[in-house]
């Protein structure tokens, strides 16, 4: 009965720990940032693994999320006579929600699992201690334009998201159901707010974008040098990023709400 | 990789992003629309507001000239204080009459500017003495409900 709380303390004591060592590796990064924007080339690549190699992933699912948005909104708006509606709907849903959300996830099982592997790998066969041994600080060369990178891909992809998921949206209503186009549009922009909803969805993004990335960098940075360790640290990345992605959206949604 | 392939497909990415970002503002949100920007505040008292927001539209016409900033509550009279800004464009003679009306049966509600004949014109900060209440359909319904009875009493 005692081993069982002591688990739990040394449990409880090894993930506050993490969490202290994780928010210094992030002000360790912030600290790098004058030298990250000299050499940018280093943080262009990284956006490149990051964020061009999504942009299939993010382009298919957002246009099927949209579709399915379209079909759903138009079955239950269709009872209430109101389906010309639907623009707003699918608009609204997308800006506010599951495109930040949604693109935040797919992020983390995309590019999150990457960057933690490839650190990992690069911890375990000793690449970043050659760094040191070569007073190269792998924060700065490997760590920092990882950071950057997500920060600067997330809301650029949340907003592909978006827009694709309303031309989604727009596919399944106008064409297929034979919704009024002008109605489609006009409904959205009169009830779309670019500072409540455009801007509130952008900062959402950003502060996933931020959290996605610390933490698949964390744990590459932090994971046991063999192969279990990383593949444990990979699927940790998954299952941390998706859990922080949807406690933020909470808490930033009833801040933004009370606005 | 390439250098240059690199740069292009970042390149492409950014400006996507940009692409969408700019059509989320101007296509789907009401960046264009809004073209609202110098104002003039005025004020008006109404008894019942019923379920009117801030933010809501100000109409005249069914044309959108301003917007409701904010309601209080006015504890020496009894009623609630709303405060609106309107687009410089459009003045109004002082004794405009604003209404609180429905859009469509269960819509959002707004309030109707109706220009009067005065030859003055509304300045900052004045206030709009002539309003008409929100309709509350429990009262509507009420009062439908006694004209019935007191008539069947007849």
């Amino acid at each position: 009965m005692i081993i069982f709380f002591e688990n739990i303390g040394r449990g409880l004591r090894l993930k506050i720990i993490r969490l202290g060592a994780a928010t210094r590796l992030f002000f360790t990064i912030i600290s790098y940032t004058s030298e990250n924007f000299k050499r940018f080339n280093l943080t262009i690549r990284e956006i490149y693994y990051t964020g061009v190699m999504s942009l299939i992933i993010i382009i298919v699912s957002a246009f099927f999320v949209g579709m399915v948005l379209g079909l759903q909104g138009y079955y239950t708006l269709q009872k209430y006579g109101s389906s010309e509606a639907i623009g707003v709907l699918v608009a609204l849903a997308l800006v506010r929600e599951l495109g930040p959300v949604v693109t935040a996830l797919l992020f983390a099982g995309r590019a999150g699992t990457a960057i933690t592997a490839e650190i990992g790998l690069m911890k375990a066969t000793e690449q970043l201690s050659a760094m040191e041994m070569m007073a190269v600080s792998p924060v700065a060369r490997i760590v920092a334009p990882r950071f950057w990178a997500g920060i600067i891909t997330m809301p650029l992809l949340a907003s592909i998201f978006s827009m694709v998921g309303i031309i989604g949206g727009y596919v399944v209503a106008v064409p297929l159901i034979g919704v009024d186009e002008g109605a489609f549009w006009s409904q959205m922009q009169a009830n779309v707010d670019f500072s409540y909803d455009i801007v509130n969805g952008f900062i959402k993004s950003l502060v996933f974008g931020i959290a996605c990335t610390i933490i698949a960098l964390f744990e590459g940075y932090d994971a046991p040098p063999t192969a279990e360790g990383v593949s444990r640290a990979t699927t940790r990345t998954v299952v941390t990023s998706s859990l922080a992605v949807l406690g933020l959206d909470f808490v930033l949604t009833s801040f933004m709400l009370t606005v | 990789m390439d250098r240059i392939k690199l740069d292009a497909w970042v390149g492409i990415f950014v400006a996507l992003g940009l692409i969408a970002l700019m059509g989320l503002a101007m296509k789907v949100g009401n960046l264009t629309s809004n073209d609202i920007k110098t104002t003039y505040v005025v004020t008006a008292n109404f008894e019942n507001i019923g379920g009117l927001k801030p933010r809501a539209p100000v109409k005249s016409a069914g044309v959108v000239v301003g917007r409701v900033d904010s309601i209080t509550f006015d504890t020496k009279i009894y009623e609630a204080i709303v405060t609106m800004s309107i687009d410089e464009r459009y003045v109004f003679p002082k004794d405009t009459f604003a209404n609180i009306y429905t859009a469509g049966l269960l819509g959002e509600q707004y309030i109707g500017l109706e220009a009067g004949g005065d030859p003055e014109n509304l300045v900052a900060y004045d206030k709009i003495s002539q309003t008409q209440d929100a309709v509350v359909l429990e009262k509507l319904i009420s009062q439908f409900l006694y004209n019935q009875a007191s008539k069947e009493e007849e």
